[in-house]
C-alpha cells in the first residue's frame, strides 16, 4: 500500500459567473520516501493540491489517505492534530512568526505538545543545527537574511519529525545560489528517507525529484518518473 | 515554549498595541477606583459627622397622649406631661452592651419662666456636652461656664433686647448672659440657655430631666439595636431615634454611590470596548499569524487560549496600574471634596476586585475576537498555499 493514495481528488468553488473547478479528479499514489515534484502554470491547481494534500481544505468529492488514514475523515479537531504530528509546511514567503527567536519559531509546532520546555529547546537545537543555523537561534526573522528564513522554516517543518514535508516554492523568492543550497538541503533530507511534495515553478530544481506531476487546469497533465530510492 | 511563551512574546515585542489596551482599560478600572474609594472615604466621614455632630437618639417621658406639635406649631390645649424622667436613672444607660458607642448623653430641663415682663422657655443644660453635641451653635460671647451664666438664643435677645455681659433677674435669682448664640433657623433661637442644676432650682425640678439627647458612634451597629438597649434599662422612658436625621443623610450618600457605580459601568463599558476593537483588529492583523499557526497543527482551542491568554495578561497589567492609578486618583482629590481630613484607605477587597473586573472585563471582551480568530479558515489566513 502507497504511502500516500489519492482517489477521484475534486475541489470545485461556486461563483457568480458559475462553477469554478481548481482540481477534477486526481488519481495518485505516493511511495514513502519519495521525492515529488509538482508543477504547472499559475491557476493549475498546484496550491490547491498542495493545500488539500496539507488537510488545510476539504475536497468537493474523492479521498486521501495518509499512512492508511483517510484525512477528511477525520473527527473534530483530529485533522489539526494530524497536521501537527505527520506534516511539515514550508512556505513560500518563509511564513516566521515576526515576534519570535528563529529558535522559537522551530519550536512551535511543540508548544502545543506536553514535553518539557528543556526538551522542546533541545530538539529544535539540534534541527537548527541540522540546517546549519545554530549560531543564529537568538536572531529574530527580521534579522535573518531570506535563505536563513528558509532555513528555518525547513527546520520548523522538520522539528516533530513528520513522515511528510509540503514544500511551496521554498525558493521562489530566493537568488539562485540561495536556491541551489536549500534544494540540496532537501535532497539531502530526502536521502535520509523524508517523504517531501514541493510545489515549484523552477524548472532547475526538478532534477532533485524521483517523480514530477504537472499540472493543468486541474487535471494532471503528465509525469516523469526518476529512479525511485530503495524503500 | 508554550502558549503562553507565545502570547508573553507577542504582547512583549508589539509594545504600541500593549500600551494602548492596558490605558485603554485602565481608565476604567481607575475611574472605578477612584469613585469606589472616594465614596467609601465619604460615607466613612459622612458617618462620623452623622454620629459626632448631632444627637441620633431622643429620650422623652412616656407619655399615651399623642403629641399635638408639629414644626415649632404647637395645638392648644396641649400641657407638657406632667410626668419627667428622673436624672438619676441615666446612669443605667452607661449599662448596656454598646455603651462604648455612646459619644454623648445630653439631658435638658425645659420650662417658662418670666424675664423682662415676658414669658420665655429656659432650658437647662450640661453645658459641655451640650455644646459639644450641636457643633453647629455658633456663640457670640462665649459658653456658659458658671450656674449663674446664660446664653440667650438670637430671637430672645433680639426680643428682650439682651446684651452680652449684661445681668438679668430670674425668679429674683441673677444671671449674667455671657453669650448670644447666631441665629440657628431653629427653635433653640426662642431659649434661654442655663446650667441643668440653676434651671431645676428655677423650674422647682429638682433631680428631674425633660429630655435626653444621646449621641450614639455606632458605625457597625443599627441605632435601631442601640434604642432597644437604652429602652430597656430605662422601662418608663420613651426611646426613639432620629430617623429623619439618619435616613436623610444615608439617603444622600446611597444617591451619591449609585451615581458612582453608574459612572464606573459607563466607563467601564467604554473600557472593554476598547479592548474589543483594539483585539479585533489585532486579530485581523494577524490572520496570516494564525493561519501559520492552524496549519503547524494548532486546534481551534489553542488559537482561543493563545488570545485570552494575552488578553489575561494586558487585563492583570491594567488592573494593577488601574488600581494603583485610581488610588492615586483618590488620594489627589478627597482633600477637594472631603471636609475634614479623610485618611485613604488601602482596602484589599478593593484592590482584588478592581484586579478580578479588569480580568473579567478584558477577557471577556477578548473573547469574540478570539473565537473569530479560531474560525479563520487557514487556507485563506495563509493565501500562500
Amino acid at each position: 500500500m502507497a504511502f500516500i493514495e489519492i482517489s477521484g481528488l475534486t475541489k470545485y468553488y461556486d461563483s457568480r459567473a458559475g462553477r469554478v473547478e481548481a482540481l477534477g479528479g486526481i488519481d495518485l499514489s505516493i511511495d514513502e520516501g519519495t521525492f515529488l515534484g509538482v508543477m504547472g502554470p499559475s491557476g493549475s491547481g498546484k496550491s490547491t493540491f498542495l493545500s488539500m494534500l496539507g488537510g488545510l481544505c476539504h475536497p468537493s468529492s474523492g479521498s486521501l489517505r495518509i499512512d492508511g488514514i483517510d484525512l477528511y475523515r477525520l473527527p473534530g479537531e483530529k485533522l489539526a492534530d494530524f497536521r501537527r504530528e505527520y506534516l511539515g509546511f514550508v512556505f513560500q514567503s518563509f511564513n516566521l512568526v515576526p515576534y519570535l527567536t528563529a529558535l522559537e519559531n522551530v519550536m512551535l509546532p511543540l508548544a502545543v505538545k506536553k514535553m518539557p520546555t528543556t526538551e522542546k529547546r533541545q530538539r529544535a537545537g539540534q534541527v537548527l543545527e541540522r540546517v546549519g543555523l545554530k549560531a543564529r537561534a537568538g536572531h529574530l526573522p527580521g534579522e535573518l537574511s531570506g535563505g536563513e528564513q528558509e532555513r528555518v522554516a525547513i527546520a520548523r517543518a522538520l522539528v516533530n519529525r513528520p513522515p511528510l514535508i509540503l514544500a511551496d516554492e521554498p525558493t521562489g523568492s530566493l537568488d539562485s545560489a540561495t536556491s541551489a543550497e536549500i534544494m540540496a538541503l532537501f535532497a539531502e533530507l530526502n536521502a535520509e528517507g523524508q517523504t517531501i511534495v514541493m510545489v515549484t515553478h523552477n524548472a532547475e530544481t526538478t532534477s532533485c525529484f524521483h517523480r514530477t506531476l504537472f499540472l493543468r487546469d486541474g487535471q494532471l497533465a503528465g509525469g516523469r518518473d526518476a529512479a525511485l530510492p530503495d524503500a | 515554549m508554550t502558549l503562553g511563551t507565545i502570547a508573553f512574546n507577542n504582547l512583549r515585542r508589539r509594545k504600541s498595541r500593549l500600551i494602548f489596551l492596558v490605558i485603554g482599560l485602565l481608565i476604567g478600572i481607575a475611574t472605578v477606583v477612584t469613585l469606589l474609594s472616594l465614596s467609601q472615604a465619604m460615607t466613612a466621614e459622612a458617618r462620623h459627622k452623622m454620629e459626632n455632630f448631632g444627637a441620633n437618639i431622643l429620650l422623652t417621658p412616656k407619655t399615651d397622649e399623642l403629641s399635638l406639635s408639629y414644626g415649632g406649631i404647637t395645638l392648644g390645649g396641649v400641657t407638657v406631661d406632667p410626668r419627667e424622667i428622673r436624672e438619676a436613672d441615666l446612669d443605667r444607660i452607661s449599662t448596656i452592651p454598646n455603651r462604648r458607642n455612646i459619644a454623648a448623653v445630653a439631658p435638658k430641663i425645659l420650662g417658662a419662666v418670666q424675664v423682662k415682663g415676658e414669658r420665655v422657655m429656659l432650658m437647662g443644660v450640661v453645658a459641655d456636652r451640650e455644646f459639644h453635641l450641636k457643633r453647629w451653635w455658633s456663640v457670640q460671647g462665649r459658653p456658659l461656664a458658671a450656674e449663674n451664666e446664660l446664653v440667650a438664643g438670637s430671637a430672645v435677645a433680639r426680643r428682650l433686647g439682651l446684651a452680652m455681659g449684661e445681668t438679668i433677674e430670674i425668679e429674683e435669682f441673677p444671671f449674667v448672659v455671657t453669650g448670644i448664640l447666631q441665629e440657628t433657623g431653629s427653635q433653640d433661637d426662642d431659649l434661654l440657655i442655663a446650667s441643668l442644676p440653676a434651671a431645676q432650682i428655677l423650674l422647682g425640678k429638682t433631680g428631674l430631666v425633660s429630655l435626653v439627647e444621646v449621641a450614639a458612634l455606632c458605625g457597625e451597629c443599627p441605632v435601631e439595636d442601640m434604642v432597644s438597649q437604652i429602652a430597656a434599662v430605662l422601662p418608663d422612658v420613651k426611646v426613639g431615634a432620629i430617623q429623619q436625621v439618619v435616613k436623610s443623610r444615608m439617603h444622600a450618600i446611597e444617591q451619591f454611590q449609585a451615581f458612582a457605580l453608574g459612572v464606573a459601568a459607563v466607563v467601564i463599558l467604554i473600557g472593554a470596548l476598547v479592548v474589543f476593537v483594539t483585539m479585533m483588529g489585532s486579530v485581523n492583523e494577524r490572520t496570516r499569524e494564525i493561519g501559520i499557526f492552524r496549519a503547524l497543527g494548532f486546534r481551534r482551542g489553542h488559537v482561543v487560549t493563545l488570545i485570552l491568554t494575552e488578553a489575561f495578561w494586558v487585563s492583570l497589567l491594567a488592573g494593577v496600574l488601574g488600581f494603583l492609578s485610581g488610588m492615586l486618583a483618590t488620594r489627589l482629590l478627597l482633600p477637594v471634596l472631603a471636609e475634614e481630613h479623610v485618611h485613604l484607605v488601602w482596602n484589599p477587597i478593593l484592590a482584588g476586585g478592581s484586579i478580578l473586573l479588569a480580568v473579567g472585563v478584558g477577557t471577556l471582551a477578548s473573547l469574540y475576537p478570539a473565537l473569530h480568530a479560531s474560525r479563520l479558515d487557514p487556507t485563506e489566513a495563509l493565501r500562500t498555499l
